[in-house]
């Protein structure tokens, strides 16, 4: 207890005491029906976002590693977790709907009528063989850790062995989500082609529950899931680990010579990173209800290096904020509630503005506020930025700048 | 005496320039060297090959009493066989303390699974209070690395040299900017150091090397052109045409 409370752990604790009031806040007001359902689906959705986000800020804001792919791994989450729900719940259907016949549905039967409900969108009546353990619930959540996982490590060994960083991994990262994309696009991938997946928020099994106390649930455990990875990663930042990352991300040269696999820690780093937000799609799309292969386009994940961007990278705060503040505006924005501005000659209508609005203050916070929100509460609790003249904390490309750093 | 490092017959060129031509040196477990030579004589090459930096064209670079060839391992495994290196500009971690510093580069297991639970011991803190206190850094090890002078940067990084608890040390122009008072106690370490492992010092500055008073080698166009005692060397006649002349 008393190594909590040390200086060093305080932002932890601040944070955890907020989310929780913000969790029972959001529940009393769901249950005097002051919000929505969908307006407690929104905000489940982006505490799974706040948490891809932490997964972004670790890999970007303290290894350094600028990956523009990581919704990719978000997405296939989502994909491993949607399968089985999709399965289960016309396998619901269908049997309800064989019953009627009279005569008990023979498990062929069944099947069929799965493959036929499922792939008759796209002219199919066959399962695919990547459908194999979608009948599993305990399988197919091994996979959202699995598929993502192995992804990565295959992906991470390729690219880091061959020593690639800075800009250059970062469109690798872009092609491998692009390609990807492009792949689950096509009706013979096997997931649906552009349909997707859909009809998530259905939970099988869970017919008598209404929607209203289902996305509680996964409000309070997307806000569960938060709080535990926070103090999973800040755990590991704090400790020697954090170290040796924060050393890579400023002088990756300097930490080969004391002895550290840097392209090891790297691949670590971008397998653990891929696990936690693959983790977080699978609780975010059944609170979506749907999706499709745009979910992995290439713009997704450089919004996921905006967020930490405009958080704050190298706090684990920062993202988070980043990424609730963000996308809780962009839902706004994009809601069409948003009163359009009329200014005579033009009239700005903020469901098309609000992507200039976005990108003009990510270039603002880029230049003029590199703490982004995170330096609001820095200033708060007194701590400044280091005099280097402009100087950054080492020579890499993704090295702490001088605005960023802590004294 | 056995050597410890024994390269024999390298040679690397870039781009047709032969930077290292047929380079032989050997240094024994418990020795201090000092390199000297003109710019371009091959000096950062041939430590940029001993640490695994620069792959040589041909030759062997071994390590060890069992000797190991250096070729094949990567820098990562060359730093955990027992080769510190240190740079010519201080390169240390300017966003973390000098603690942190120090127990980044104190001998511990490097793989991601036990640095993930590494915890420090009491005598892990000990040491690093003993590495402090003896660069002169015992006051500041809550300090960030990036606030240190630049003396006090060059001696926390050859603090986390020594915690490394490297057998062979390769130390470029350790006394770059420093002032007198800092070069006597840089001279100092280093001696000190040499007595229970190897050093090799890379120098421009003859008054330090006079001072550390050890063997030197004196590189010329990527290939030893004499050994032996400052004197020794001084006095050679082509050592004074190529590189003491024109100074």
């Amino acid at each position: 207890m008393r190594t909590l409370i040390q200086p060093r752990h305080r932002s932890m604790l601040v944070f955890l005491a907020c989310l929780a009031l913000f969790t029972i806040g959001v529940t009393i007001a769901a249950q005097l029906g002051l919000v929505s359902t969908s307006f407690v689906k929104t905000l489940g959705k982006t505490l799974c976002l706040c948490l891809a986000a932490l997964a972004m800020d670790l890999i970007w804001g303290y290894a350094g590693i600028l990956s523009l792919g990581h919704m990719a791994f978000f997405a296939l989450g989502g994909y491993m977790i949607g399968m089985w729900l999709m399965y289960a719940r016309t396998a619901e259907i269908v049997i309800a709907s064989l019953a009627n016949g009279g005569l008990p549905a023979t498990p062929e039967e069944i099947s069929q009528g799965i493959a036929t409900q499922i792939f008759g969108v796209v002219g199919a009546s066959d399962l695919p063989a990547v459908w194999g353990f979608a009948y599993s619930l305990p399988l197919q959540l091994l996979l959202v850790v699995v598929v993502p996982g192995v992804l990565a490590l295959v992906f991470g060994w390729l690219a880091f062995r061959s020593r690639v960083t800075g800009v250059y991994l970062s469109i690798l990262t872009q092609a491998m989500t692009l390609a990807l994309a492009l792949y689950l696009f096509q009706n013979d991938s096997g997931l649906r082609g552009n349909n997707g997946l859909s009809g998530l928020q259905n939970i099988p099994g869970m017919d008598a529950v209404g929607q209203d106390r289902i996305s509680l649930w996964f409000f309070w455990v997307s806000a569960l899931s938060l709080a535990l990875v926070y103090v999973g990663l800040h755990s590991i930042v704090a400790g020697k680990f954090g170290s040796v990352i924060r050393a890579i991300r400023d002088d990756e040269a300097r930490v080969r010579f004391l002895g550290y696999s840097v392209e090891g820690y790297k691949l670590f780093i971008f397998v653990l990173t891929a696990v936690i937000t693959a983790f977080a799609g699978a609780l975010y799309y059944p609170q979506a209800g749907i999706i499709n292969p745009a979910e992995l386009a290439p713009i997704a994940s450089i919004y996921l290096a905006v967020w930490v961007a405009i958080g704050g990278r190298g706090r684990l705060y920062g993202a988070v904020i980043g990424a609730a503040v963000v996308s809780l505006l962009s839902s706004w924005f994009t809601g069409g509630r948003v009163p359009s501005v009329p200014l005579g000659f033009a009239t700005i209508n903020w469901v098309d503005w609000w992507q200039v609005l976005l990108g003009l203050t990510f270039v603002s916070v880029t230049l003029f506020a590199p703490k982004g929100i995170g330096g609001v509460f820095d200033r708060l609790a007194g701590l400044q930025s280091p005099d280097r003249k402009g100087a950054p904390l080492g020579p890499d490309d993704g090295a702490l700048q001088e605005k960023e750093a802590q004294q | 005496m056995t050597a410890l490092l024994e390269v024999s017959g390298v040679s690397v060129s870039f781009d047709g320039f032969r930077a290292i031509n047929n380079l032989t040196f050997a240094i024994g477990s418990a020795e201090l060297r000092a390199i000297i030579g003109p710019n371009g004589a091959g000096k950062s090459t041939f430590m940029d090959i001993v640490t695994g930096k620069t792959r040589p064209d041909s030759g062997t670079v071994t390590f060890g009493e069992k000797p190991v060839s250096l070729l094949t391992l990567s820098e990562a495994q060359i730093a955990r066989a027992g080769i510190g290196r240190k740079f010519q500009r201080p390169t240390v971690f300017e966003d973390q303390t000098v603690a942190e510093n120090l127990t980044l580069a104190l001998k511990a297991a490097r793989s991601p699974w036990r640095v993930l639970f590494w915890r420090g011991t009491s005598a892990d803190s000990d040491r690093i209070g003993a590495l402090a206190r003896e660069v002169g850094l015992a006051d500041h090890l809550q300090r960030k690395a990036g606030e240190l002078s630049h003396g006090q940067k060059q001696w926390l990084e050859i603090a986390m040299l020594l915690a490394q608890e490297p057998r062979l040390l390769l130390v470029d122009e350790p006394a770059a900017g420093m002032t007198l008072a800092e070069r006597e106690r840089t001279t100092e370490l280093l001696v000190g150091i040499a007595r229970t492992r190897a050093v090799v010092v890379v120098e421009h500055d003859m008054d330090f090397v006079r001072r550390l008073n050890c063997r030197v080698t004196v590189l010329h166009e990527g290939a030893v052109l004499a050994e032996g005692s400052l004197d020794h060397v001084t006095k050679n006649q082509t050592v004074i045409d190529v590189y003491l002349g024109r100074g």
